[in-house]
């Protein structure tokens, strides 16, 4: 046993024990605490190391960057069960009901919107399956796009702000939380905006797979449109400003923005009547197990970490990708993407975030540092944005795309799997063209950073 | 086998009411951190004992939710290989992956830590920061959380044992809490867990 074996054996050990289906956690810790032995044993690593490991879960609970977390997820949350997503959802559906085309903008904006309360995709995908998905096949929609359109819209939570990955995003990569919100911020409208340009498109080349709504499917006409938007849309919009632009302009902290956020929905859902303890309970209950969940798999990969950078794994890694990746930065990025897309076949968005992030970002430092002499941390935020436009996919595309999973669901059974898979394929297209367009116009996030 | 079950059955309703108590926190640290929020803008002040709350809070939450969030299934897992597994070798990975991976690494937390506790009590740890709260209590959260854990582990042992045996069911589908919520779980699949 040499010491230059270790890190590869280690990291086909995490490879092997990830597969084997084991909660990632627990799977990493394992992975950690048995090469630290293997270590220890052949003399590569002191074992004081071992003292090291209840600092690492100290600091995991230090962090203040994950504390966003669990208040963004609650606000979302108490939104969402409290029946104002499916309001919104529903107004929306009604202003737009005349055009061609129309159920599907207002899943698309709506999506949007609910990104815009909410990290969390099972729940968008499961109100608007429900809501919109019956209307849209009822009145004729083509299957495969309305099943794209909801799983799809889903997922914009993922690139949105307040949207947990960039928060994931922002800690794994050491920079600030507010700064890849606003970096975020254009590029995700960009992408609703293509979202909304292929149903524009379809609506003139095939007509018939996107109909407008016949006049008895108009429920709110006139004086009542407009009332439900004032008590539906205006609302919920208004409580979304306020928390996104304090922390735009820099008065909250993206932290405090998300408590205030969810205070606010609290507030919403009590003066609509629709607050019930139920709700708050179930609403804490998911809260909890999800900072649960995500803190530990953090504190599983700062364990494998503590031993992988203890036999020099993250300069094997980086060796390895320097010399098999092109040199040049932009062939280096799209390659690395390249991988990250393949990956997120198999691994989910927190996986990736914990597990594949740490193991790439010195190596991607370095090619920031080349591009960006005088900040790499600018280069850092293009990078974030462009690999969570990129993993967004990993929700969208079979087997595992977690959107397909809960529209399958919510679906009535009369629709196909197949229309589902084949409906989100059109949005995948669109993802990468959006990474593409990112990997080569950096300014689009740059722009925008304090 | 009954014993055992009875002992699983006691640990799970620990973490169960454990839990009960720890969902409130988020409430509280919600609460906490907003009102921080609002004191900062108002009075342009803050004190680093409720700054420090918030992210005591936050620990507290996820390490003290970690043994039901477990007992849950909530942990995720790559699925590739595991969601193609029959029903029985599900309960296998599940067994010897508690007994080799979680249980030893939540031991060798539990261990390491308590040196490094037991100095903070010995010291009375504070905060470095001016104003801040003990550091003790919060460090101590850190083995407490390992041993619910552990206890939770077992509980899992003994039931995985207890399916291999017949003296459990094997579920045959995992519910999705998430659908569940939702109420989009067939009642007869919720009689079956």
């Amino acid at each position: 046993m040499t010491f230059e074996v270790m890190a590869p054996l280690m990291f086909v050990g995490l490879i092997v024990f990830l597969l084997l289906g084991y909660p990632v956690a627990f799977s990493l810790g394992a992975v950690g605490l048995l090469f630290g032995w293997i270590g220890v044993h052949y003399d590569f690593i002191q074992p004081v190391f071992l003292q090291n490991i209840p600092l690492r879960v100290f600091d995991t609970l230090k962090n203040q960057t994950l504390l966003a977390i669990p208040f963004f997820t609650f606000m979302g949350l108490i939104l969402e069960r409290s029946g104002m997503a499916e309001e919104l959802l529903e107004t929306v559906g009604q202003l737009f009901a005349r055009l061609r085309g129309g159920i599907a903008y207002a899943v698309i904006l709506v999506g949007a919107m609910l990104a815009a309360t909410t990290g969390v995709v099972a729940a968008s995908v499961i109100s608007m399956g429900l809501i919109s998905l019956p209307v849209m096949l009822r009145y004729g929609y083509n299957p495969r796009v309305a099943a794209g359109t909801i799983a799809a819209s889903g997922t914009l939570a993922q690139i949105i702000p307040p949207s947990l990955v960039l928060i994931i995003m922002a800690d794994q990569l050491g920079v600030s939380v507010g700064d890849m919100y606003r970096g975020a911020f254009v590029p995700g409208f960009i992408l609703t905006g293509l979202y909304l340009a292929y149903i524009i498109v379809m609506a003139i080349i095939r007509p018939k797979s996107v109909p407008a709504l016949p006049e008895e499917a108009r429920i709110y006409k006139g004086m009542a449109l407009v009332g439900r938007v004032f008590t539906a849309l205006i609302p919920p919009l208004v409580l979304i400003f306020l928390v996104l632009g304090t922390i735009f302009i820099g008065v909250a902290t993206p932290t405090e923005g998300g408590a205030m956020g969810a205070v606010g929905a609290i507030a919403l859902a009590l003066i609509k009547r629709k607050l019930s303890w139920k709700l708050m309970l179930q609403a804490m209950e998911s809260t909890a197990r999800l900072t649960s969940f995500v803190a530990f798999i953090l504190v599983g990969s700062r364990i494998f970490s503590l031993v992988f950078v203890g036999v020099d794994g993250d300069r094997w890694v980086e060796n390895l990708l320097e010399t098999a990746l092109p040199k040049n930065p932009l062939a280096f990025l799209l390659v690395l993407n390249l991988m990250v897309f393949l990956i997120a076949f198999f691994l989910d968005y927190f996986e990736i975030a914990f597990i594949v992030i740490p193991l790439i970002l010195p190596a991607v430092t370095g090619i920031m540092e080349q591009l960006y002499p005088q900040d790499y941390k600018i280069g850092l935020y293009w990078f974030g944005v462009m690999l969570g436009v990129n993993l967004q996919t990993s929700f969208m595309h079979p087997p595992f795309g977690f959107a397909l999973f809960y529209l399958r669901s919510v679906a009535p059974p009369n629709l196909k799997t197949s229309d589902i898979y084949w409906g989100a394929v059109p949005f995948v297209i669109i993802q990468v063209i959006m990474t593409l367009v990112l990997l080569f116009n950096p300014w689009l996030v740059t722009n925008w950073l304090k | 086998m009954r014993f055992l079950l009875g002992i699983s059955r006691a640990i799970d309703a620990l973490s169960l009411n454990v839990n009960k108590v720890v969902i409130w926190l988020v409430l509280l640290a919600t609460l906490v951190s907003a009102g921080n929020a609002v004191v900062r803008f108002t009075l342009h002040n803050s004190s680093n004992a409720w700054l420090e709350l918030q992210w005591i809070m936050f620990g507290a939450i996820f390490l003290l939710g970690a043994s039901y969030t477990f007992m849950k299934n909530g942990h995720v897992r790559v699925d590739v290989l595991y969601g193609k597994y029959p029903p029985r070798v599900k309960v296998w990975v599940d067994l010897l992956g508690t007994l080799f991976f979680l249980i030893p690494t939540a031991v060798v937390i539990f261990l390491t830590s308590l040196p490094w506790v037991a100095n903070s009590i010995a010291t009375r740890e504070m905060s470095p920061d001016a104003g801040g709260l003990p550091y003790w209590p919060i460090k101590l959260l850190i083995p407490a959380a390992f041993v619910l854990l552990t206890l939770q582990a077992i509980s899992e042992v003994i039931k995985r044992i207890a399916m291999l045996r017949g003296h459990l069911p094997i579920p045959e589908e995992e519910i999705d809490e998430e659908l569940e919520k939702f109420d989009l779980v067939d009642s007869s699949k919720k009689e079956q867990a």
